[in-house]
């Protein structure tokens, strides 16, 4: 009974933040809408027991993305009335596609039914909940059966970091810089020199 | 009705992907909303792995689905990247115009 309120009240606010994100005419309410999606998302994850995935999704979606996020729309100075003239054109054909698109996924759902011998085919069986908490029961897998997808994780984090800087690294000019190389190499004729002053004439 | 079954979770996601779909379609011009949107749909496939994770009882998805986080956190962080670079050149950040970026 308190699993279902629990579930509607997640859902409801989950996709109603969503229409929000999509519709709202301010991308900073837009960005802040999906921090509340993220959350209520988060709420439905505890709900199937998923508190692991749940904790991450609110510390890496909300706590990272959706603040850099943030940060971009609110650095950049655009013009978002400019941006929002042609909605009225999309929408016939987004329209089209978001009754095409559900509609193709219940006829899928209305001929689908679990094989009989599904059970047979899992691979790393959830534990009793009394007895291996969730975060203990994924990282029992997560670093020995699917160590290389960890690394692969890693690996993945690494490239988009390194493209990130490449991509927004510029050199500037008119910056003034320390060289330590070209101060150790400075030579004392470079820097000084002796002038030899007439009396009463001055330089 | 109040026995929360797996098509309630898969109906949600499938609600959600629909929206991020239609994000996208919607919101032509403005590529931060068209980030968000992807953002949605893959939080409705994230939805979707941990829903059957839960129900099978089968732990993978749950490993999958951080995975699908980490793509997604990377998706973003580049994404981002390319928009404050687009946004440097042109002074502007429709996509209508991005493909003066060729070559």
């Amino acid at each position: 009974m308190i699993i279902a309120i629990c579930f509607y009240i997640f859902a409801t606010i989950l996709i109603g933040s969503a229409i929000m994100v999509v519709f709202s005419k301010n991308p900073v309410h837009s960005v802040l809408f999906l921090i509340l999606a993220f959350f209520n998302a988060a709420g439905l994850f505890v709900l199937l027991g998923a508190e692991f995935v749940a904790m991450i999704l609110v510390i890496v979606y909300v706590g990272a993305v959706a603040v850099m996020f943030l940060f971009v729309v609110m650095m950049l100075d655009i013009n978002f009335t400019e941006l929002r003239k042609g909605v009225q054109d999309y929408l016939p054909v987004g329209l089209l596609i978001g009754f095409i698109l559900p509609v193709e996924m219940a006829v899928i759902a209305g001929g689908w039914s679990m094989t009989d011998g599904i059970a047979s085919t899992i691979t790393a069986a959830t534990p009793p909940v009394n007895e291996v908490s969730n975060t203990a029961a994924i990282g029992s897998i997560l670093y020995t059966d699917y160590i290389f997808l960890f690394q692969l994780a890693g690996l993945i984090l690494l490239v988009a970091m390194i493209g990130a800087i490449v991509l927004t690294h510029r050199k500037r000019t008119g910056v003034k810089k320390q060289d330590i190389g070209k101060q150790v190499r400075r030579r004392r004729h470079e820097a000084f020199e002796a002038v030899d002053v007439k009396p009463g004439q001055g330089i | 009705m109040l026995e929360i079954g797996i098509e309630h979770y898969l109906t949600v996601a499938a609600m959600l992907f629909t929206l991020g779909v239609f994000g996208i379609f919607l919101n032509r011009k403005n590529v931060i909303i068209i980030l968000l949107s992807v953002e949605l749909i893959l939080l409705a496939v994230n939805i979707n792995l941990v829903a059957f994770s839960s129900y099978m009882g089968d732990m993978v998805g749950q490993i999958f689905t951080m995975l699908i986080l980490t793509v997604a956190a990377a998706e973003a962080s580049i994404g981002l990247a390319i928009l404050v670079v687009y946004f440097r050149n042109r002074g502007s950040i429709a996509v209508e115009d991005i493909h003066l970026m060729k070559g």
